[in-house]
């Protein structure tokens, strides 16, 4: 397994450009959290961030998974051009003769996106904590480990979402291509939950049976966590409206995303061992 | 002598297409053997299913004694197929610990190999930067890290300019009197007839031979012979029952042998007939005649 890894490694740090990609998407974990503790303290307008609630233990775990999650663009990036270099390279085939087995190959990168997720999980995890440690009104214990799914569930989003990465680079080869599928994919959820919605079934039910789907699903198990904050709520119950949302991540919502990870590693494995390269 | 692959009638189909059609050969240790064909005739097919890179449609194989999977196996191996595959973006050493690390081999010998290749100079430039003779000598290289048990090498000197075929042939040559074990497929038959011992020919995915390159045809060699008066060379040649076939092309007369007959004999008796010889040679078919000749027969 180490080797696997270690292989990988080598493949991927001497790549300028999955060097670089790499290191600034750490860079950004770090930095837009801490340039959201500072920026908004200057103008004439006092308006600190952190008071108004979003540094606050434990809100701060499901704030802070909300928005790094959208930063997992740039390793998608990495992702699939790592997968769609081996083909346009032809370092797949060469791999194989020089005796790494396709259930190896496909290990190997399957185990260099577990390493991406559990990563960026602990990156943020402990940015949080620093975060939540200086500018949270609670501190108590109980407290600041308390509504920890979220960065289960982080880690969770993270992997499904790569390993649909990884399948697509195989599927497609080339990783301008990869991505443009990808988008497409979102775009084809959107258009399917229309369709759903426009003649078959009411909003909940929809909602539901987009909820199996791939993007969908890694969507759903961290939902926006803006609604949940005391202001925002308090505006909205000014003009009367009442929030009422669901923000827990739901074991079951974790099981379909594991459910599309163990398919697209799967299906990359079928796919790899049925063509001939 | 043990046997390092063994290859059952093995098929591949690509669609309509056999690529490779009931094939069976077996790969001795210690010969250096040549896959011969024309294009398209399934050789790199053939490597491609043995190296695990092509799916098989029927038949089977296996690497020495058939205890090991294919890819355990292939560690042992050294194989280079068509053309260089690296990763552009690294240096040569760079690429070569990484096929030590596939290989499961320490890194110790790279410096070594990149010695026998000529590289060591550029060890440290990126691969992308090397001509196609440098890439394909880094190619040799990497499959020789694990000091494997056979070579194989697919068409080695395609594309190559005179210095860089004449390097990859001094290598593999090199190679060879090592020992070690080569299978060498190549459509370029004098290739092929400058280092091994042993062919195997194929046309259009069917095995034609497979043997020993002067087994290849039951011949006995030919003739050529030249004097003054060949009107009458022809007809005591013609009169001799020891020949097959007469030939007269280009000044020279081309008597092909049904039986063994040495050249001494043969200028003994013509001059005993009152014919002066001028030229006398007597030669086996190259392999190319040969090669051409057993496919023709095959064809008809």
């Amino acid at each position: 397994m180490i080797r696997l890894l270690q292989i990988e490694f080598i493949k991927l740090w001497n790549n300028r450009a999955s060097k670089i990609l790499i290191i600034s998407y750490f860079f950004i974990l770090t930095s837009i959290a801490l340039v959201a503790a500072i920026k908004f303290d200057i103008g004439p307008v006092k308006f600190h961030m952190a008071e108004i609630g979003i540094f606050n233990f434990p809100y701060i775990w499901h704030f802070n998974t909300f928005i790094t999650a959208f930063f997992k663009l740039f390793l998608a990036i990495v992702i699939v051009s790592m997968m769609a270099n081996e083909y346009s390279n032809k370092t797949i085939k060469q791999n194989l003769i020089d005796g790494l087995s396709k259930k190896e190959f496909i290990l190997s990168k399957f185990l260099t996106v577990v390493s991406f997720a559990l990563i960026s999980t602990i990156f943020v995890f402990i940015v949080s904590l620093i975060l939540g440690l200086m500018y949270s009104d609670y501190d108590e214990l109980s407290i600041i480990f308390s509504d920890l799914e979220f960065i289960v569930a982080f880690f969770f989003k993270l992997l499904g979402f790569f390993s649909f990465c990884l399948f697509l680079g195989i599927l497609v080869k080339r990783s301008a291509f990869a991505l443009g599928f990808l988008i497409l994919w979102q775009v084809l959820e959107g258009i399917i939950r229309g369709l759903i919605r426009w003649k078959l079934f009411d909003g909940d039910t929809t909602e539901t049976i987009m909820g199996f789907f791939p993007l969908q699903s890694m969507f759903n198990l961290i939902k926006e966590p803006f609604t949940r904050l005391e202001a925002v709520q308090t505006v909205a119950n000014q003009v009367g409206e009442h929030i009422n949302l669901n923000y827990r991540v739901h074991w079951y919502e974790i099981v379909i995303v594991m459910a599309w990870t163990a398919i697209f590693i799967y299906l990359s494995y079928a796919l790899l061992k049925k063509r001939d390269l | 002598m043990s046997t390092i692959l063994t290859v059952n009638n093995l098929t591949k189909k690509f669609g309509h297409l056999t690529a490779v059609k009931d094939l069976s050969f077996s790969i001795e240790k210690g010969h250096v053997y040549g896959i011969l064909g024309p294009n398209g005739s399934g050789k790199s097919t053939t490597l491609g299913i043995v190296l695990n890179v092509v799916n098989k449609t029927s038949g089977n194989f296996h690497w020495f004694d058939g205890s090991v999977s294919t890819h355990e196996a292939l560690k042992k191996v050294g194989a280079i197929i068509e053309r260089p595959n690296f990763y552009p973006y690294m240096t040569a050493v760079q690429n070569l610990k990484l096929v030590c690390k596939i290989k499961e081999v320490s890194e110790d010998k790279i410096e070594e190999k990149l010695e026998l290749v000529g590289l060591l100079d550029r060890k440290n430039s990126k691969f992308k930067t090397y001509s196609l003779g440098m890439k394909q000598r880094l190619a040799i290289a990497s499959a020789l890290l694990n000091d494997p048990e056979i070579l194989i090498l697919d068409e080695p000197t395609n594309g190559l300019d005179p210095q860089g075929i004449h390097q990859i042939r001094q290598i593999i040559t090199k190679i060879a009197a090592e020992g070690t074990t080569i299978l060498l497929a190549s459509h370029l038959l004098d290739e092929v007839e400058k280092v091994c011992s042993h062919v195997i020919i194929l046309r259009k995915g069917e095995k034609l031979y497979a043997g020993r390159v002067d087994g290849m045809l039951a011949s006995h060699g030919f003739f050529e012979l030249k004097c003054d008066d060949m009107k009458k060379l022809v007809s005591t040649l013609k009169a001799n029952p020891s020949f097959l076939e007469i030939k007269q092309e280009n000044g020279l007369v081309t008597a092909f042998l049904k039986e063994e007959m040495d050249a001494k004999h043969l200028n003994e008796s013509l001059f005993k007939n009152g014919i002066v010889l001028s030229h006398l040679v007597k030669r086996k078919e190259s392999l190319e005649e040969q090669f051409l000749t057993l496919t023709k027969n095959q064809s008809n």
